[in-house]
């Protein structure tokens, strides 16, 4: 049976590892490979690097960290950050990343998704979809998608967006409330119910993890296949294996088998 | 400790950095010092390399025609597989090369080394969702030297797959694993000194890096 995924999530800032609080104040702790070995021994499901300010910085960077965490762990990595075009794909898919995010660039050129999908294959290409709420009380939910870190709105409804990236060919959804992001206050359900019932494709609940309740809500009430968190594992409230035993009390699938990394 | 040459072949599929790194790990704690991983693209190491292995990422017709590319690799992989009968794995859409076809976006020939057609995967539950992309237990339709030693089933080890698509082999006992998404999936196959895992033994911690070391081992 295939089972729910927890996937830690890096923010990652000048090849460091940062979390910021609605990406503002960031906080830092620690090198990232170092991370990445350590999430790799307890069991995490995958592992995600978002490149938070690699659309303004510089990329040498990152494509290091990528490839020395790809030597030290054999566990899947999505890359997401600054992803402007196929090259960019390229450059990190060969530094060693599994998946590839693109966020921004897939806003402004939906057609980048199928290009890089018929390409590399759509296994490989993961649409990042950050979004607010922008429905006032007692109207129908609505979202919209932001960019830049949540700051810019596009007008882009959320839902037919998904939709649209999935029919170009990404292979996964990795859906972020950013009115959420870093409150710890759970994730926006009702945001990834509508685009996990919208499309065939795998969708990732992001944005909000307070506590592990909020992952089992993520897969039992939003339809997510996998569950992205950053936060309560980065500082130790939750580890992996706590969250992994609370999924699977809840009657969540969980792989139980993966502590101990890949020491055979 | 006999010494081995282990050619990865190198066709342009993506990033391979974490397949040598996996078959590199596998060997030193199987004890196989001998063992030597070499990543290539030349068609003279891969003839005369004592195991091949074929990895895939991405869609079919592209990484047929990336194979293709490479003079002589298609010719060279014939002639050590069933020339001189040399142990081979194909991983992914290194395995799904195997079929006699794929049916991804268009009709591609394979290497029809396992007769069959590599199809959509078609779950009976319209709410799985596709790709097939995570952690999934293995059964087992028959044994195998390759997962000797490896728990299996609901509470074995778990297996990393990522895939749209599926090798439905045309004789049934070239099957040896099957995933169940909906429906069974086949996860493996094998005949002779030839091999195929749908899933990434590379990135499959314990029972993948179990796995290579069994290939290593394999004396079909």
């Amino acid at each position: 049976m295939l089972k729910t995924r927890i996937i830690p999530c890096l923010d990652v800032k000048d090849g460091r590892v940062v979390k910021g609080v609605r990406f503002e104040a960031l906080r830092d702790a620690g090198d990232p490979v170092e991370a990445a070995k350590a999430y790799d021994a307890a069991g995490a499901d995958e592992l995600c690097f978002l490149d938070i300010t690699a659309s303004r910085e510089a990329r040498g960077t990152l494509l290091d960290v990528v490839s020395r965490t790809a030597e030290a762990c054999f566990m899947p990595l999505t890359v997401g950050g600054g992803v402007r075009g196929v090259e960019d794909v390229r450059a990190l898919l060969l530094a060693g990343a599994d998946k590839v995010a693109i966020n921004t660039a897939a806003v402004k050129d939906p057609d980048l998704v199928a290009r890089a999908a018929e390409k590399f294959g759509a296994q490989c290409i993961v649409v990042a979809i950050d979004a607010k709420r922008v429905s006032g009380p007692g109207e129908p939910a609505r979202w919209e998608i932001f960019t830049h870190g949540g700051r810019d709105p596009t007008g882009t409804d959320a839902v037919a967006f998904a939709r649209l990236v999935a029919e170009k060919g990404a292979g996964e959804l990795l859906v972020t409330s950013m009115d959420r992001d870093g409150t710890r206050s759970g994730y926006d359900l009702g945001l990834t119910r509508a685009i996990s019932d919208a499309v065939a494709v795998p969708v990732i609940a992001s944005g909000g993890v307070g506590g592990l309740d909020d992952l089992v809500a993520g897969v039992a009430e939003g339809g997510a296949s996998a569950v992205l968190a950053a936060s309560i594992f980065h500082f130790g409230q939750a580890s992996i294996a706590q969250a992994k035993a609370h999924m699977a009390e809840a009657g969540l699938a969980m792989r139980l088998d993966g502590a101990g990394g890949a020491r055979a | 400790m006999t010494s081995q040459t282990v050619a990865i072949i190198d066709y342009g599929s993506g990033n391979l950095h974490s397949a040598v790194k996996a078959f590199e790990r596998a060997a030193r704690e199987a004890g196989l010092d001998g063992t030597r991983i070499r990543l290539t693209a030349d068609p003279e190491v891969v003839a005369a390399a004592d195991r091949i292995v074929l990895p895939g990422v991405g869609a079919y017709a592209d990484c047929r025609a990336g194979l293709d590319a490479v003079p002589g690799m298609v010719e060279a992989m014939e002639r050590a597989v069933h020339g001189a009968g040399r142990p081979f794995l194909g991983i992914c859409v290194g395995m799904q090369l195997l079929a006699t076809r794929g049916l991804e976006y268009v009709e591609t020939p394979g290497l029809g080394w396992i007769p069959g057609d590599v199809g959509p995967i078609r779950p009976s539950d319209p709410a799985l969702k596709i790709p097939h992309m995570g952690w999934n237990t293995l059964y087992p339709v028959r044994s195998h030297a390759l997962f000797a030693g490896i728990p299996v089933g609901e509470g074995g080890l778990h297996a990393y797959f990522v895939h749209s698509y599926a090798l439905d082999p045309a004789r049934p006992d070239d099957a040896v694993m099957r995933a169940e998404y909906g429906g069974p999936v086949t996860a493996a196959v094998a005949r002779d000194n030839v091999a195929g895992t749908q899933f990434h033994p590379e990135k499959s911690q314990r029972l993948g890096l179990a796995l290579i070391a069994n290939f290593l081992h394999w004396r079909p």
